[in-house]
């Protein structure tokens, strides 16, 4: 987010001569320092009137059950001040709105409602070097669409010296929204939230399959040498570098890859099909959202900021200098060639924030670091598969 | 007790309660907080906490492999610390000891790693460990040793190897510094009497130089069990603690558990377990020195 102060502060500046109402806005980074930071201000009652809530829905529900979110349900479908027609909720996208509501008889108890607005939309998906894969003699249009033209790719480029894949795979966040591309589009959303559950087991052989893509992909010598531990600023710029074919990161990428190498000839693509039974779903809707204060003496001229901050001008206005999608629909018409190719695949989003039920991160964590301990040879997908059961079984006993 | 020795008293504490209300403020009301907090299940956020008694504990103690494996590999940097790296300091600063050429310019050198930030330290030695374009690597090619090349933070052979090296590298200067300070400690007349005396090199460190230095060999190697133990920033901005768990530490659990699973309680267990067991090691160290002197 911090990359972003320079367009806050004009919008803040712009707010403030339009209306008289001071906005400053405050930015940190890393975003666990935010993370704790915000819970610390939570604990002393020092939260400021609008703030993000990062972290899981787990910790949102907490923040909304603690009585410091307050709910924009009734804001989002009033109409604009003044007119008869057009509701806040109608201009933003509903996806990206999605990851800030809780549904009725939502795991969490909360009550159901809107509790966040949008800043911007993200999709979390693949990218891959057109320049390379001229280079390597093919279609630089046409990237893999399947599993097997995935494999076979890999092999050409492999052929030329050109490295695969690269991702942060050391933050295992990145590793738990790869695999679960797979298992969607492998298994299918219920049978994926039947396995959070506990109705279906992490041997079955669907997820036993979803961890074997790893060892292809491994046998195949697709992976740049380090991705397993890679930060993924360093797979950014490796990416960015020429120094690999394909990498999974989120639209955020953009404007990454604009600073490490203007002239970097890239396109976005769905991770390959594995299977044809099920869509490819991956993880996008709301990248950053904000919140009010439940707590603020001044909670209608922070929502009145936020209606500000998502309105066409302001939107296009970030859009432009930040190279982010926009909440706002109607400012996606002045997006940039390849920020459209990454909303071209918004209708295949989903979000750990939207799904009916979720994993303990214990069981999420011994997923992700067994598919780390898959990648550098130690263990096979079954004895993945195994111990990531065991700890399935040891939290539902809890 | 006459007025006098009444105002003796009041005056003596009040000139130690400066002292006792920063020590209470930030040592024992923290410390005090964190096990009222081991002994809950607190998420970190929710105003409600409730007691669940000793079970963070218990399922610590007998049911988290991965804790005592993260203890396990924090134990293997620490040993390698305290031998190889206080050994390297120990050489380094018995060299700068004696009268050479640009002694000071070597303990700028020396004392640089330790004052630079453990994640710009880490950054570093990722391009020097890169596994495609590492400057290690293509070392090692040029000599023709080109087979052991490989990405060398991700390789669970050697994750936890080139972790602890990099951790030694940082962290050699502290050591350099104060075991400098205690060898310019020692009398040179000492060294002088033993010489005229035709004792060799060996036997005047034996002799001389290593009885009268225990007490810096004592502290050095608290200050690099201590420190070691708590190896945070430089996995963070290595390896991450993979692959799998190869290289994670006490730290590392205790931060994951506590931001990445919001389980701030168990989390607050874990500071409480870890903290016991370094207060024993450093009991242990002050009692073996104790010893020591007496021989």
């Amino acid at each position: 987010m911090s990359d972003r102060e320079e367009a806050f502060d004009t919008l803040a500046k712009r707010y403030t001569e339009e209306t008289g109402v001071p906005v400053k806005f405050e930015l940190y980074a890393p975003s666990e320092a935010y993370a704790q930071r915000v819970k610390a201000s939570a604990q002393t009652n020092t939260l400021p009137d609008v703030f993000g809530v990062l972290g899981e829905k787990r910790d949102f529900a907490s923040f909304i059950n603690s009585g410091y979110v307050s709910e924009l349900t009734p804001d989002l479908v009033a109409n604009e001040p003044g007119k008869t027609t057009g509701t806040w909720e109608s201009v933003l996208f509903e996806k990206a709105l999605n990851v800030n509501r809780f549904t009725e008889g939502n795991e969490y108890n909360v009550k159901p409602g809107v509790y966040g607005i949008p800043l911007d939309v993200m999709t979390i998906q693949m990218v891959y070097n057109k320049s390379l894969y001229e280079k390597a003699g093919l279609d630089p249009n046409v990237p893999p669409a399947t599993w097997e033209e995935f494999m076979e790719h890999g092999r050409i480029l492999k052929t030329k010296g050109i490295p695969g894949f690269v991702s942060g795979f050391g933050e295992i966040w990145m590793i738990d929204a790869f695999a679960s591309n797979f298992a969607m589009n492998l298994m299918g959303q219920d049978k994926v939230f039947d396995t959070y559950r506990g109705k279906v087991a992490y041997t079955d052989p669907d997820w036993v399959r979803v961890l074997s893509l790893f060892k292809e992909m491994t046998e195949n010598g697709l992976f740049v040498d380090g991705t397993v531990t890679m930060v993924n600023k360093t797979a950014e710029q490796t990416f960015a570098n020429g120094r690999a074919a394909y990498a999974f990161n989120g639209s955020w990428c953009i404007n990454v890859y604009k600073g490490m190498n203007p002239g970097l000839n890239y396109g976005a693509m769905l991770p390959p099909k594995v299977a044809s039974t099920n869509p490819m779903l991956i993880w996008g809707g709301a990248g950053s959202s904000f919140v009010v204060n439940a707590k603020s003496t001044r909670r209608e001229a922070a929502v009145k900021f936020l209606r500000w901050l998502t309105d066409a001008p302001q939107q296009s206005y970030l859009a432009e200098q930040t190279v982010n999608l926009p909440s706002n629909k109607n400012s996606l018409k002045q997006i940039p060639p390849v920020l459209a190719q990454f909303a071209d695949d918004m209708e295949n989003t989903t979000h750990p924030n939207v799904y009916p039920v979720h994993e303990s991160p214990v069981v999420s964590e011994a997923f992700d670091k067994g598919i780390q301990s898959i990648l550098i040879g130690e263990k096979t997908p079954e004895a993945v598969a195994a111990e990531v059961q065991k700890a399935k079984e040891k939290e539902s006993r809890k | 007790m006459n007025p006098q020795k009444i105002r003796n008293v009041v005056g003596n504490y009040i000139f130690i309660l400066p002292a006792a209300l920063l020590f209470f403020t930030f040592s024992l009301y923290p410390f005090a907080k964190v096990f009222q907090l081991s002994i809950t299940n607190w998420d970190g956020i929710s105003p409600e906490m409730n007691y669940v008694g000793l079970a963070n504990f218990k399922d610590l103690l007998f049911d988290n492999p991965v804790f005592w494996l993260s203890m396990r590999n924090a134990f293997f940097v620490t040993l390698l610390a305290l031998v190889v790296q206080n050994l390297l300091a120990l050489f380094l600063a018995l060299i700068c000891d004696r009268e050479i050429k640009g002694g000071n310019v070597y303990r700028v050198i020396f004392y640089l790693p330790p004052v630079l930030s453990g994640i710009v330290v880490g950054l570093i030695w990722n391009w020097i460990y890169d596994g495609s374009y590492g400057l290690l690597n293509h070392f090692l090619t040029f000599i023709g040793l080109g087979d052991l090349a490989r990405a060398w933070l991700s390789d669970s052979k050697t994750a936890l190897i080139s972790v602890a090296v990099i951790h030694m590298w940082k962290g050699f200067g502290w050591g350099f510094v104060i075991l400098l300070a205690g060898l310019q400690s020692i009398p040179r007349e000492l060294y002088e009497a033993a010489r005229v005396d035709g004792a060799n090199a060996w036997v005047v460190f034996r002799s001389i130089t290593a009885p009268l230095m225990i007490p810096v060999f004592i502290l050095v190697s608290i200050l690099t069990i201590l420190g070691t133990m708590q190896i945070f920033d430089i996995i963070i901005a290595t390896t991450g603690g993979g692959p799998g768990y190869h290289t994670e530490v006490p730290i590392t659990r205790i931060v994951s558990t506590m931001i990445g699973n919001s389980k701030f309680g168990y989390a607050c267990a874990m500071g409480v377990v870890f903290g016991l067991i370094l207060l024993a090691i450093s009991m242990v160290q002050i009692r073996v020195s104790k010893m020591m002197r007496q021989v």
